[in-house]
């Protein structure tokens, strides 16, 4: 692996804090010796330790601080939600023509004979933009003029875990940084005491509940500061971050205490750069015992709040995490994915999402409307996929498999066009056919929106320049507003 | 870059290197479009071959204001700029003028460094330190000053065998003044069995060793023989090019061991998956490049992966060179999709002979059994006798084929060629499965259902209950006629071979009787025929029809077998259905078929019979003779107990060549979607050895020699780079995994071909290297250095000085074990699970599973015996940067962040170590404070604490000795901390305080650092 300009990026702030720090012959050690008496200047000392990004000038105009980046695990259909096909449904029962498959990568389906199945909920239209979408919906439907839908959106990986690493990594290899981490990586992060991308999941009621790796939200070959962190809403909601029992937050902060003192002497010693960055992180950590989980207790937001997203605090809901999305958002972190579980529909496919509509509908609606009462929407964006969209053939009669070749995502919020859809699928819903896009174009979008160009955010691995957008990408120009 | 403000750049005076100087410049900026790859080339221009430049006229040699490169890098045009902008490359003017100085001074070009076999430099015994040294003086610096006794103590324990000295062994060390105390440390190091340990931490991280295949349910395989085979390898100091032919084809080499097996499978590490809908030919592909991508980074040191879609960018490896290599592995038996296999046993020495035992006992009993037997001639005339009678009995049936079969519940009714039905897939509790049958009899007087065993179903069936047993409740029958009508069908009698008594007090029958069939279920309908407890055998239900019926031509026949007992899957799994032309065959007495193929010999005279037949015949008597019965009773349980026992062999997945070895064509654009790319048998890249011209087919054992050939320029530079950075915290050259155009030409290359010389010559003798640089005076200088030498060399690549580094992360784990006195310094053996958060795999699924801590003293082994789950490894490994062995990771990331901190305060398995600690600080470290802290911090750092720790560390233990006094309930919680027993007769609070004293030496800095 090759780092180079990381490397160069971290000597230059090692540089530049002893610079500020007037570095003396007892270094920085003894400064944080000082600092026991006055904390403050500690804190001074750990933030010149935090990373400002690689894209100090930013490419573009940035429209947007932060990604809200809303998972729909397990490949919502197209079909049930927001891509409505009067066709399918007049071709309901009929063989699939052969001219629309033929070539085409099948998942469960293979070897099956495929036989079209109709859109088994209804659709409505919506807003002053008159999107029409699924009626099961109408929460999201109340602020569809808000909503940009891409109804020709293409993967290239066909199974849940490549089809996630191919929507969070660009590549279907393992071993590649998330979207997020690129993120923290190229602007940094404005939070103070939580890591700058961060993970939600939620289960769905249903029992559709595909695996999700750690590797979803890896670092890859970026360092692990850079790794998502995932938020839990069971037991210790970051790993090891609750105190021993029998040991008292003061305590806790004796230790820690001891631990810098001793460090930094011996780091007046040593004249070691890492030991410095290390009583920073064991500052953090001590803080994130306690900002944490103040974070995730949601219990004191106004009643009003609560019922706007229709939650209970610490129920691990879907709801929930979209409003601790937002709290997350508020703190300065940049970059927060939700999980949200159990859309993966092969068979009922109806009582399927009829269930998921009433797990995030009005969650979605709440976290778009509650941004903007903050005046946060406008520089956040928003975005509602799956990994892949379901085929327009039936699977064992009331289901529908894995799809590839076209299905539908929604955006909102900052520099993204309002109450517009953007590209379609043929007759069938089956490929997109008009304004395609694939998953490296709504990466590149996004990096834009943050006012980064995807072919200057790179790093060398293996040789090459790797990026995001892997050697494609174009931005999608026109849902730009 | 860090090396960049030494590096010698060529200066005014000094002529420009092509490989140092030039190479690099081209390949960062010119060969993605003027390179290798010629689907991408520009302007048919490629600029990695002199020729080939030099006649497009990209420059003329000697004469730089003609040459086109330099006006293009020099103009001020965007058009006409190079690199063009959009490339996002910018030449800087130091670069610029070194082309032009380049040209000028001729444009030699140099074959890429690595591609040319090293030469020996002419530097001494142990060349390491003279060509350390030569570079040093060039650079105009000079070495460090030897490390003190403590420090390399320290150093030489964490290097060689991954955990701290003792403290009285550093002291012994910093006494003897002999002069080869040193070197004798070394040997004893060297001797250690941890240092097969510590060396292959680094090897299964290249290798990508786990536990788990990886994708999707990431469910486990059986694998760790092979991380113990590694250990062994490295203890017992295998020749690497042995140890290369072993891993890469054991299974190929003659009389290949049971050790060399399992060493092949290096070749089963790849991931794979269990997903429903996985693509088998998208999954053969990613395996294929799976496996190339680790053979170009463990061995080549080349990123050949990057030519999976197109040749490669910078490198002359061609898309053919990829899917060739991919080839050598095309022979390797195993599903593409779902679970792997079991895998081959692995006895140790004691199970293989108790095995053996077992199998000799078995063969003795089988030669028993297959004996001749005349004694029995008699009894099998007698049984022969009444299999005709029975083949007669049944000759009045006709088994039915169903046209359709459907099941109500979602199990999966699969029609056999004998006609019977077998049932698999979904159990329900209640089911009826309806058959259609067509062009059946003229007349049909009544029906015959037999209940079969087999020996897919739970307790040989022939139900699907768990018990064997099914409970058919109802018998409907009706004719479809071809006009559309439908007539029912009347049954008037039901009789069954036999009928189950037993737990039938609720049952208005007084037993699951066969008359229950045909009641229209009057008596409720979860009664019906049942057989417990004669499961496992075959049944017969006999049922007549009030009258009989024809069917005429179009006619269909329905048949639904109603079963709706409700609980337990009472449902039957497998069946055939037969009718008879007349009552009498209906009334006949019950009989059990023999199967077609023992009709077919029962009905060819005895004389006239063949062997096969005799034979066959012969055996089935014996497999039911009354008079075997002992026999049989003693073989069936000697070979349960063998199976038993198997059952606790461990198994390990290796390489299983087969005979007919996969088609493997080139994948344009790699779309595996397309069939139509030219086969590439195995050939090794055409750009570092000739095409071999022989007619056989060259296999995995051709490639791993070639591998490890004196031809190949790249194994053993790969090798010695990366166990230079195990040593010094760099690689000679940086770039551990890419020794190609876009890695980095080491500063300091006839190091490294010295090493890599001295490695081939050694016969690949791991151990010789290993100990040159131990006993290098590079390797023992101070790792401290002056501000002006930290400042131009941070990353010390020029070796003016040692290293320092944060511990990885096994040894972490194993560092505070060995301090606390936890550490259990077994080898081997299956994965282990220490402590690990509940709930942290809540996101895995199929099945859903839940971490269960291992018990006893296998909570304290150490880290590399971890269970490694791709993906979710242990938290507290990946705090501190182990990779999840997906890829091969031939570098880990060393980094510095906060969850570091956290889980060496809170994760239980640190405040446990802490706790034991501290018990043994108040046991063992004398009376008072000072003494202890003294006793402690020579324990874990070997040094006596300064004052100004004492002051610290004596504040902060009195303050929370004080107050854990006054709240003893939490100085017991803390103190029970870990499964580790609790010593009965201590003073708690003072120890809870202790405990504290114990987190902060664990959290220490110099604890985890080796410097």
């Amino acid at each position: 692996m090759n780092l180079s300009s990381e490397l160069r990026q971290f000597f230059l702030q090692q540089q530049t804090r002893r610079t500020f720090l007037g570095r003396t012959s007892t270094g920085l050690g003894a400064l944080a010796l000082a600092s026991l008496i006055h904390p403050r200047l500690l804190k001074a000392a750990a933030n010149k330790d935090k990373w400002m990004g690689v894209v100090r000038e930013p490419h573009f105009p940035p429209k947007i601080k932060r990604v809200i980046w809303l998972t729909m695990a397990g490949g919502a259909s197209h079909l049930e939600t927001f891509d409505h096909k009067p066709k399918l449904a007049e071709m309901h029962g009929q063989p699939m023509p052969d001219s629309f498959t033929k070539g085409k990568q099948i998942a469960q389906l293979q070897g099956a004979r495929l036989t079209c199945y109709g859109p088994q909920l209804k659709f409505q239209r919506f807003g002053k933009c008159g999107a029409e979408i699924c009626e099961l919906f109408p929460q999201i439907g109340s602020v569809v003029d808000d909503i940009c839908f891409v109804r020709s959106m293409t993967t290239e990986a066909i199974n849940h875990d490549p089809a996630h690493m191919f929507m969070n990594t660009g590549s279907q290899i393992a071993g590649r940084p998330s979207m997020g981490s690129w993120t923290v990586y190229g602007l940094g992060s404005e939070a103070e005491e939580l890591p700058g991308f961060v993970v939600l999941t939620s289960l769905g009621k249903g029992g559709q509940n595909q695996p999700i790796a750690a590797r979803q939200w890896a670092s890859g070959f970026l360092p692990s500061r850079f790794q998502g962190v995932h938020l839990r809403g069971k037991g210790d909601p970051v790993l090891y971050l609750g105190t021993p029992p029998g040991i008292t937050r003061d305590q806790q902060h004796d230790v820690v205490q001891a631990i810098n003192t001793i460090n930094a002497r011996h780091d007046a010693v040593v004249d070691d750069p890492e030991i410095s960055t290390r009583i920073a992180q064991y500052e953090m950590a001590f803080q994130m015992q306690t900002s944490v989980p103040e974070l995730m207790d949601a219990s004191k937001e106004p009643q009003s709040v609560l019922d706007l997203y229709g939650c209970k605090p610490g129920d691990g809901s879907f709801a929930s995490n979209c409003l601790l999305s937002r709290r997350l958002a508020e703190r300065g972190v940049r970059f927060i994915q939700l999980y949200h579980k159990d859309w993966d529909h092969h068979g009922g496919v109806k009582e399927g999402v009829t269930l998921k509509a009433q797990e995030v509908d009005r969650a979605c609606m709440a976290l778009l409307t509650d941004l903007k009462q903050r005046d946060m929407w406008k520089d956040t964006l928003i975005v509602w996929a799956g990994e892949f969209g379901r085929t327009p053939m039936s699977q064992g009669g009331d289901g529908r498999d894995h799809h590839n070749a076209g299905f539908t995502v929604w955006l909102s919020g900052g520099g993204i066009k309002p109450g517009i859809s953007f590209g379609a699928t043929d007759e069938l819903g089956y490929s997109a056919v008009e304004n395609v896009v694939d998953v490296h174009d709504l990466h590149a979008t996004m990096l834009r929106l943050l006012g980064i160009e995807h072919t200057k955010l790179s790093v060398k691995f293996q040789g090459l320049d790797a990026r995001l957008t892997g050697i494609a990408g174009k931005t999608i120009e026109g849902i730009l507003g | 870059m860090s090396g960049a403000l030494f590096c010698v750049v060529a200066s005014a005076a000094q002529k420009v290197d092509f490989n140092r100087d030039i190479q690099p410049i081209l390949s960062d900026n010119c060969f993605f479009c003027h390179g290798p790859d010629a689907n991408k080339r520009k302007g048919k221009l490629r600029l990695d071959i002199r020729e080939e430049a030099i006649q497009k006229k990209a420059f003329v040699p000697g004469k730089p204001d003609e040459s086109e490169l330099v006006s293009r890098i020099f103009t001020k045009n965007a058009d006409d700029l190079m690199p063009p902008e959009d490339s996002h490359k910018k030449l800087t003017d130091e670069q610029k003028n070194l082309l032009k100085r380049w040209i000028n001074d001729g444009a030699e070009y140099q074959s890429h460094w690595a591609y040319t076999l090293p030469v020996k430099p002419t530097a001494g015994m142990n060349g390491i330190d003279a060509l350390v040294e030569k570079r040093l003086g060039e650079l105009e610096l000079k070495p460090s000053p030897e490390a003190d006794r403590r420090t390399l103590a320290r150093r030489l324990h964490f290097d060689l065998v991954g955990l701290p000295p003792k403290p009285e062994e550093v002291e012994a060390f910093e006494r003897n003044n002999s002069r080869d105390a040193y070197q004798k440390l070394v040997e004893r190091l060297l001797a250690s069995p941890h240092y097969g340990e510590r060396m292959a931490i680094g090897w299964l991280d290249v290798a990508r060793f786990a536990d788990t295949i990886g994708y999707h349910s990431d469910n486990p395989r059986n694998i760790w023989p092979y991380r113990d085979y590694v250990i062994k390898s490295f203890n017992e100091n295998k020749p690497f090019d042995q140890f290369t032919r072993e891993q890469l084809a054991g299974d190929l080499l003659p009389n290949s061991t049971q050790e060399q097996k399992v060493a092949s499978a290096f070749n089963r590490l790849l991931l794979s998956t269990e997903e429903g809908g996985a693509q088998p030919k998208d999954y053969e592909a990613r395996m294929l490049t799976d496996r190339v991508r680790a053979v170009g980074s463990v061995w080549l040191g080349q990123t050949i992966g990057c030519a999976q879609c197109h040749d490669h960018k910078f490198d002359p490896i061609t898309q053919r060179d990829f899917y060739s290599m991919g080839a050598f592995f095309a022979d390797i038996k195993e599903p593409i999709i779902g679970r792997r296999e079991d895998g081959m046993l692995v006895p140790d020495g004691k199970q293989a002979a108790e095995l053996a035992r077992r199998h000799a006992e078995i063969e003795r009993l089988q030669k028993d059994f297959d004996a001749p037997h005349p004694e029995l001639a008699d009894a099998f005339a007698q049984w022969e006798q009444a299999q005709l009678d029975a083949l007669l009995g049944d000759s009045g049936w006709i088994s039915l084929k169903p046209v359709k079969s459907e099941s109500s519940g979602g199990a999966k009714l699969d029609v056999q060629t004998d006609n019977s039905i077998l049932a698999s897939g979904k159990k329900a509790d209640k089911d009826t499965y309806a058959l259609t049958f067509e062009n059946v009899l003229a007349s049909v007087a009544g029906f015959r259902i037999e209940a079969l065993p087999n020996s897919a179903l739970p307790s040989n069936g022939p139900g699907r209950a768990d018990n064997g047993n099914f409970v058919l409740t109802e018998v409907i029958a009706s004719i479809q006629r071809s006009g559309g009508s439908s007539e029912p069908l009347k049954f008037t009698r039901a009789r069954a071979s036999f009928e189950q008594t037993t737990i039938a007090e609720n049952n208005p029958y007084k037993a699951w009787k066969a008359a229950a069939v045909i009641d229209g279920d009057g008596k409720g309908e979860s009664f019906g025929w049942a057989v417990l407890p004669e499961v496992g055998k075959p049944h017969q239900l006999h049922l007549e029809l009030e009258r009989s019926t024809s069917l005429r031509s179009g006619d269909k026949l329905k048949i639904e077998l109603r079963q709706n007992h409700g609980n337990g899957n009472h449902t039957v799994g497998h069946f055939r259905i037969a009718a008879a032309p007349d009552e009498l065959t209906v009334r006949g007495r019950f009989v059990v078929p023999p199967s077609p193929e023992i009709a077919a010999i029962l009905k060819v005279r005895r004389d006239q019979r063949g062997k096969a037949q005799a034979d066959k015949l012969f055996a089935l008597f014996k497999s039911g003779a009354p008079e075997l019965a002992n026999l049989r009773t003693n073989l069936a349980a000697a070979r349960k107990a063998r199976n038993d026992f198997e059952a606790t062999v461990p198994r390990c997945i290796v390489s299983v060549s087969a005979e007919q070895p996969r088609t493997v064509r080139i994948l344009p654009r790699g779309n595996w979607l397309i069939e139509t790319g030219e086969i590439t048998p195995p050939a090794l890249p055409g750009y570092l050895s000739p095409q071999s011209s022989g007619t056989n087919q060259l296999t995995r054992l051709d490639l791993a020699n070639w591998l490890v050939s004196r031809e190949n320029p790249l194994t053993a530079r790969v090798v010695m780079n990366r166990l230079w950075k195990q040593f010094f915290g760099v690689g000679l050259s940086k770039v551990l995994d890419d020794l190609g155009a876009q890695g980095e030409i080491p500063p300091n290359q006839p190091l490294l071909d010295w090493l890599a010389s001295e490695f081939i010559n050694s016969g690949w003798d791991t151990k010789h290297i290993v100990r040159l640089i131990m006993n290098s005076r590079a390797y023992k200088q101070v790792s401290t250095a002056p501000k002006n030498q930290l400042a131009s060399d941070p990353h010390n690549r020029e070796i003016a000085r040692q290293s320092r580094w944060r511990l990885d992360a096994e040894l972490v784990r194993d560092n505070a074990l060995t301090i606390a006195g936890l550490l259990v310094p077994k080898i081997g053996g299956p994965s282990v699970k220490p402590f690990q958060p509940a709930g942290y795999w809540e996101n895995l699924n199929f099945p859903t599973r839940e971490w269960e801590s291992s018990a006893g003293e296998d909570q304290y082994r150490r880290g590399l015996y971890t269970w490694w789950q791709r993906s979710y490894p242990h938290p507290g490994m990946v705090a501190f940067d182990a990779p999840s062995r997906e890829e091969c990771a031939a570098e880990r990331n060393r980094s510095n962040i906060p969850q570091q901190a956290l889980v060496l305060l809170n994760d239980p398995t640190y405040v446990e170590a802490s706790r034991v600690f501290a018990a043994r600080i108040i046991k063992e470290g004398g009376r008072d404070a000072a003494s202890r802290l003294n006793w402690a911090w020579r324990q874990a750092l070997a040094r006596a604490p300064k004052p100004d720790e004492i002051e610290t560390m004596s504040a902060l233990l009195n303050k929370h000795l004080n107050e854990y006094r006054g709240n003893s309930d939490a100085a017991s919680s803390l103190i029970k901390i870990g499964p580790s027993p609790v010593p009965g007769d201590v003073d708690v609070p003072e120890l809870a305080a202790w405990t504290s004293v114990a987190r902060v030496i664990l959290n220490l800095h110099e604890t985890i650092t080796r410097s």
